[in-house]
């Protein structure tokens, strides 16, 4: 197997280079939160490396799926992209302009294009306004007066979502999860956005609201043509949703590619292991590779040198310390296929002679199951 | 009100098998009304066995698993029918007959770790306590005993981490703690209620493993609770399907993953996005919301969200409760639903379709 580059050398380009509709573009993104000590005089002891050089891009009308473990950086990342948070290195296109460091009153315009939906759709809507009230706020605030009014506007988003518009004048709590994720949805429709970043939208949600709320958010990306900065840590909802995905971990995007390239050809050791241990119902998953990493995700506030999965992986060797992997495309990649490892994995799912168990535990139960199978 | 037949039914026989539920009913009474949680649920499981319980959120899948531990005894609500653990009859044993079986011979672990460990005491000498409190033995084998655990889930360095609090533990960890407290006394039932929900994929994998090479070993009966599927498939040798605290589906995992015979089991199958197969297929979401537990609809309770209630004549779907009914051709697969084999089979063609 051979790891030769094809962009040697040079800084790897966002990942959605050959296209010249960028509606994002994000380059070299860092947030960094500072880790203080001290009562009176609080002295910076360190950081959190929650996004540490992320290079990627959407396009218009696409949806890009953002994945990873926990606090692996995705929602930090979502709130730089949409300046609820102030980045600590990089660059943050939206639309042809740098929004980097715009001050957040003169985000007026920008933020309608740019809308976000969160998790939780219990704490994130006011249970003290209606319906009516949620949606037709971000209209009012930014001085849009449609011309059927106010309250027709948002009766027309309940409709597109869904909802009953006679729901108008109710509170949050009278709804259901999904109920209240469509609320959510539309408030963000409601100054017809050109990209929603949706953090988690359906992570609460019981597995039919939640294809209700999936559904619905595709017809938005297909009938509308609003993009997608999707995150979720559900790789089968991603897959599902997104036509491009980004694999994070630890503060870095590690492997992105369109949902083919990352979901049957995964070069990067972490995307296997991440797709190995999702559980699956279908016939036919037991033919897919068995991989059982060992413990949890180190911390980002010291994260490993070199290549930062490597405390965790069965292929790491000396390079694996002392060199970052660049993200680029290796040989035998497709278009638009970035992974960003020294030693990377054969481009298959399929289950290999033996399994990879780097748990403890696991290795020390199953080994003796085979001692004992084999000695009786 | 219709009756419910079933191979398990409280007909006062001697059960033959380990954990035998006959009917279990939990009601509580609330200004609202009476809310039935769970009603009218049985089923068997044998040790060395896992039987997972899926259903969404509310169908009764905890207030289940809280009444095989008896932990509703000192609460407002009603639980009636029987729980026969290797052939002792569980709902009626007083609190401290059945706190002397809890920890011992059935326990349990919580998806949230936290609220199970102690903050102020630490993650080993909890282990040991639990140990001391169902053994005759000194507090430096308890102790060993404890550390022991820790390294047969997989803690590193566990003579060291035996002092740590739990908020020194992550989230993996902590459930590795969580599960070798409850094995600490060698359960022979083992109850975990969405063990790895608040957990990483990664994680869960090794904790589903874990959980599964454990049993292995130690031959204990398990019930995992959860709302995946996926999670369900992996682990367990039979699956019951809760809708509105009833069983509306149950049997082994093949019976209901590849054959199932209920609506709701289709409508659960169909909504779920996956990893391979056709990604242009759209997701087929059940529609509607989950029944009221106080009025449960008539007939069958899951009739309001049912796609296929016109297809059985008479509107029996909406005066008739179904029941139980054995499956031509398996040993132990059961569903609760009007419709007839022939329109089961088209239905399951066209759910097979949009799965693949
Ligand atoms: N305001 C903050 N101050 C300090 N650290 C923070 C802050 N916000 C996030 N972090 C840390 O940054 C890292 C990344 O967090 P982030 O919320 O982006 O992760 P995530 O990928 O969204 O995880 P999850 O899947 O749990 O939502 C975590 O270690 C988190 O603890
Ligand atoms: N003490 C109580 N008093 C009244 N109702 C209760 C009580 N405990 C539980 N319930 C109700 O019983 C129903 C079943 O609850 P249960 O916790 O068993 O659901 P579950 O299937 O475990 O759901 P989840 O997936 O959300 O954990 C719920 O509607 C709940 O509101
Ligand atoms: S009994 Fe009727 S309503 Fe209930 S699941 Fe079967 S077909 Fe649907
Ligand atoms: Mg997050
Ligand atoms: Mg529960």
């Amino acid at each position: 197997m051979s790891t030769t580059k094809s962009i040697a050398g040079q800084r790897p380009a966002p990942a959605a280079e050959s296209s010249g509709e960028n509606l994002l573009e994000v380059t070299g993104l860092e947030k960094h939160f500072p880790i203080r000590q001290g009562i009176v005089f609080q002295r910076q002891v360190g950081a959190v490396r929650a996004v540490d050089g992320l290079d990627f891009a959407v396009r218009a009308g696409e949806s890009l799926g953002l994945v990873g473990e926990s606090g692996c950086g995705k929602s930090t990342t979502g709130r730089l992209v949409t300046r609820l948070l102030e980045p600590t290195a990089g660059k943050v296109v939206f639309d042809g302009e740098d929004i980097t460091h715009k001050p957040v009153v003169k985000m007026r315009e920008a933020r309608q294009n740019l809308q976000m939906i969160f998790q939780d759709p219990y704490s994130s809507l006011n249970p003290r306004h209606t319906v009516g009230t949620i949606v037709e706020t971000p209209m009012r605030l930014n001085g849009i007066n449609p011309p059927q009014g106010h309250k027709r506007r948002a009766q027309e988003l309940l409709e597109i979502v869904g909802l009953n518009p006679e729901h108008y004048n109710r509170y949050p709590n009278e709804f259901s999860g999904g109920q209240r994720q469509r609320i959510g949805v539309a408030r963000a429709l409601a100054l017809k956005p050109k990209l929603i970043v949706a953090d988690e939208p359906v992570s609460a949600l019981d597995v039919s609201i939640q294809a209700q709320v999936v559904n619905l958010l595709q017809d938005l990306q297909r009938e509308m043509g609003i993009a997608f900065l999707f995150i979720a840590h559900d790789l089968a909802v991603v897959r599902h949703f997104s036509e491009r995905v980004a694999v994070m971990y630890l503060g870095k995007i590690v492997e992105v590619g369109d949902r083919t390239a990352i979901y049957e050809r995964p070069r990067h050791p972490y995307t296997h292991a991440l797709l190995s241990s999702v559980p699956e119902v279908v016939p036919g998953s037991e033919n897919r590779e068995r991989i059982r990493l060992a413990g949890d995700v180190p911390s980002p506030i010291n994260p490993p040198s070199g290549c930062r999965f490597r405390t965790r992986c069965w292929k790491a060797q000396d390079k694996c310390a002392t060199e970052e992997p660049p993200l680029v495309r290796l040989e035998g990649n497709g278009d638009g296929h970035l992974t960003a490892c020294h030693f990377p994995e054969e481009p298959t799912i399929a289950s290999r002679g033996e399994d990879i168990v780097l748990d403890p535990a696991l290795a020390a139960l199953e080994e003796a199951r085979r001692q004992s199978d084999t000695g009786v | 009100m219709a009756l419910e037949i079933s191979p398990q039914s409280a007909d006062g026989s001697t059960p033959s098998s380990f954990l035998d539920v006959r009917d279990l009913r939990v009601h509580f009474p609330t200004e609202d009304g009476l809310v039935k949680s769970v009603d009218g649920v049985s089923f068997t499981l044998e040790k060395g066995k896992t039987l997972g319980i899926v259903g969404e959120s509310g169908s009764g899948k905890s207030v289940t698993s809280l009444a095989l531990l008896g932990l509703h005894k000192n609460s407002r609500a009603r639980v009636s029918g029987e729980v026969w653990l290797d052939g002792q009859e569980l709902v009626n044993l007083s609190e401290g007959e059945m706190r002397s079986l809890r920890g011992s011979k059935v326990s349990m672990i919580f998806q949230d770790p936290l609220s199970a460990l102690h903050p102020f005491y630490s993650v080993g000498s909890q282990i040991a306590e639990a140990y001391l409190v169902h053994h005759k033995v000194s507090k430096k084998e308890a102790r060993e005993r404890s550390v022991e655990m820790l390294k047969r889930v997989g803690i590193p360095q566990p003579e060291r981490r035996y002092r740590d609090y739990p908020h020194q533990f992550s989230g993996g960890m902590r459930q590795r703690a969580m599960i070798a407290m409850s094995l600490v006394c060698d359960p022979e039932l083992l109850i975990a209620d969405e063990p790895t929900t608040a957990l990483d994929v990664t994680v869960q994998a090794q904790i589903l493993d874990l959980i599964r090479d454990l049993q292995e070993e130690f031959g204990s009966a398990v019930i995992i609770i959860t709302h995946d599927l996926g999670v369900v498939a992996e682990i367990s040798d039979d699956i019951l399907v809760m809708y509105g605290g009833r069983r509306v589906e149950y049997g082994t995992v093949q019976d209901v993953l590849e054959h199932q015979e209920h609506p709701y089991t289709w409508g659960l199958m169909q909504s779920m996005p996956h990893l391979s197969g056709d990604v242009t297929q759209r997701l087929n979401p059940i529609k509607g919301s989950p029944p009221s537990l106080i009025n449960l609809p008539g007939g069958c309770a899951f009739n309001p969200r049912c796609e296929f209630r016109d297809r059985v004549p008479g509107d029996r779907c909406l005066t008739e409760r179904p029941e139980l009914l054995p499956v031509l051709g398996s040993d132990k697969h059961i569903a609760a639903c009007h419709l007839d084999a022939d329109g089961k089979a088209e239905i399951r063609g066209t759910a097979d379709k949009a799965v693949k």
